[in-house]
């Protein structure tokens, strides 16, 4: 479904991404895990073309993304994003927040959006948040939201990227539980993340990145209790 | 002279030059800011635009109507620039109107500039990841933020610009300033007539203060979540 050639990226003299190849099914779930400064959560960005490509091509359902011919708005419809500070607008209440790009882009009218927002904030446990404005939820909550708020465009994929990583620690089940309901339900999903014990239990597959390349993929419990990298043994050693 | 003795009537008998000086500096304000709102938005915006041919000339506009005393901008505009152009000269007004469009839409481009590149990076992201293009992610996400926080400065040089009005004198606009320069100079006597054109500015800028002060409540309050939920939207 998702599928990535040769990618690499860089910031100007910095190379972040030095040539990553990897193809992602439909159904899948997908962790990337790796050091800070690994290129995971520029991976992610690329896919949806939050960062600029410098060489490579990324093809989602046969389109190549970084094709200048390609309507990359369209693409982004179908690809939705979870960011590690939420992102949500504070000047908008909840419901706003999920009807917007439903109302705008898909053109759907006031009130069918937001049947689809109540039916999502339900589904993330928010319902009796819909008139709040985030800046009232904690962080978990704002999460939630944000995911509600990227499945109203009925995504085929799902990217996260370090969802929990800005939430207090008994706020990150909350996000994950959610994530892990999406995952059983069939979402393709590709999650940057420093959640282990997420990534054994929900993922199909683990990638460790490090300096720029895919050092090693497998099965999760292949990566977790049997790495053959040294380089992924010396980091999981540091995190488990 | 003794300074207290002061002659309020020479004043009164000037009043109505006075109140025609009072109609002119707001006329000239008025005008001037909201003109220098429109063009200030569509250089403040050109300012933020990653295209060469937009970004440079916004950007050597402002530092151009910045870097010159607006006096220095008056007399340019009303002698030499309009009667080059259009060969005549459409008088004071015209002339006034047009250097006080010119000059404030350089400060206002600067404070939508910084009011726009003030909100975080991560609210365009989101927007465009859900589809939005860059304009549709401007008008309903950037925009509507970056104009609460706009408010506070763009009142400020709108006080800025009443009082600046007053360099208009120079090419013989009858404003407040002007009036008062009349009666000093045909009694020479300065107190009087000087005193009152500073209370007419300062009972004006008093005025604007409060007008900002509403906008200010009821702008920048507008997701205080409090008074929005009780517009009644039914929870």
């Amino acid at each position: 479904m998702i599928k990535v050639e040769n990618l690499t990226k860089s910031f100007g003299q910095l190379e972040v991404l030095k040539g990553i190849s990897y193809e992602i099914q439909e159904k899948e779930v997908v962790c990337v895990i790796g050091p800070s400064g690994s290129g995971k959560s520029t991976f992610l960005r690329c896919i949806n073309l939050l960062e600029e490509i410098t060489d490579g091509a990324i093809y989602i359902e046969g389109v190549k993304v970084n094709d200048p011919k390609t309507d990359i708005n369209l693409i982004r419809t179908e690809v939705g994003m979870v960011f590690q500070q939420f992102n949500l607008f504070p000047h908008m209440t909840v419901l706003e927040n999920i009807t917007m790009a439903p109302m705008q882009i898909r053109k759907l009218s006031k009130n069918d959006a937001e049947k689809l927002a109540l039916e999502l904030l339900d589904k993330v446990g928010l319902k009796e948040k819909a008139y709040n404005y985030p800046e009232q939820l904690s962080g978990g909550q704002q999460q939630r939201v944000a995911i509600a708020r990227a499945l109203a465009m009925k995504p085929k994929v799902m990217l996260f990227d370090e969802p929990t990583s800005a939430l207090d620690p008994e706020m990150v089940k909350e996000v994950l539980d959610v994530m892990k309901q999406l995952a059983f339900e069939g979402m393709t999903m590709v999650v940057v993340t420093h959640e282990m014990g997420f990534a054994r239990e929900v993922a199909d597959r683990v990638v460790f990145m490090d300096g720029g390349y895919i050092v090693e993929q497998d099965k999760p419990e292949s990566i977790f209790d049997a790495p053959k990298n040294e380089r992924t043994k010396a980091f999981l050693g540091k995190v488990l | 002279m003794d300074i207290f003795d002061l002659r309020w009537d020479i004043i009164w008998n000037y009043r109505e030059l006075f109140l025609r000086g009072l109609w002119v500096t707001i006329v000239l304000t008025i005008c001037g800011y909201i003109g220098g709102i429109i063009l200030g938005v569509l250089l403040g915006l050109g300012e933020t635009s990653k295209k060469k041919w937009i970004y440079w000339p916004s950007k050597i506009y402002v530092d151009l109507f910045r870097g010159t005393p607006m006096l220095v901008q008056i007399l340019i505009i009303h002698l030499a620039f309009i009667p080059a152009v259009f060969g005549q000269s459409f008088g004071f007004m015209v002339s006034g109107i047009t250097a006080l469009i010119l000059n404030s839409a350089a400060y206002n481009a600067e404070i939508i500039r910084a009011g726009i590149q003030s909100i975080d990076k991560g609210q365009m992201e989101a927007a465009r990841s859900l589809g939005l293009t860059h304009n549709q992610a401007m008008r309903k996400i950037i925009l509507p933020q970056a104009f609460r926080r706009m408010i506070p400065p763009l009142g400020n040089e709108f006080i800025a610009l009443l009082k600046d009005s007053s360099l208009v004198t120079v090419i013989a606009a009858s404003d407040i300033l002007y009036a008062a320069k009349v009666v000093a100079g045909a009694y020479q006597r300065f107190w009087e007539p000087y005193l009152v054109a500073a209370f007419m500015y300062l009972v004006l800028t008093y005025l604007v203060t409060k007008l900002i002060a509403y906008v200010e409540k009821r702008f920048s309050n507008s997701y205080n979540p409090r008074r929005k939920q009780k517009g009644g939207l039914g929870i």
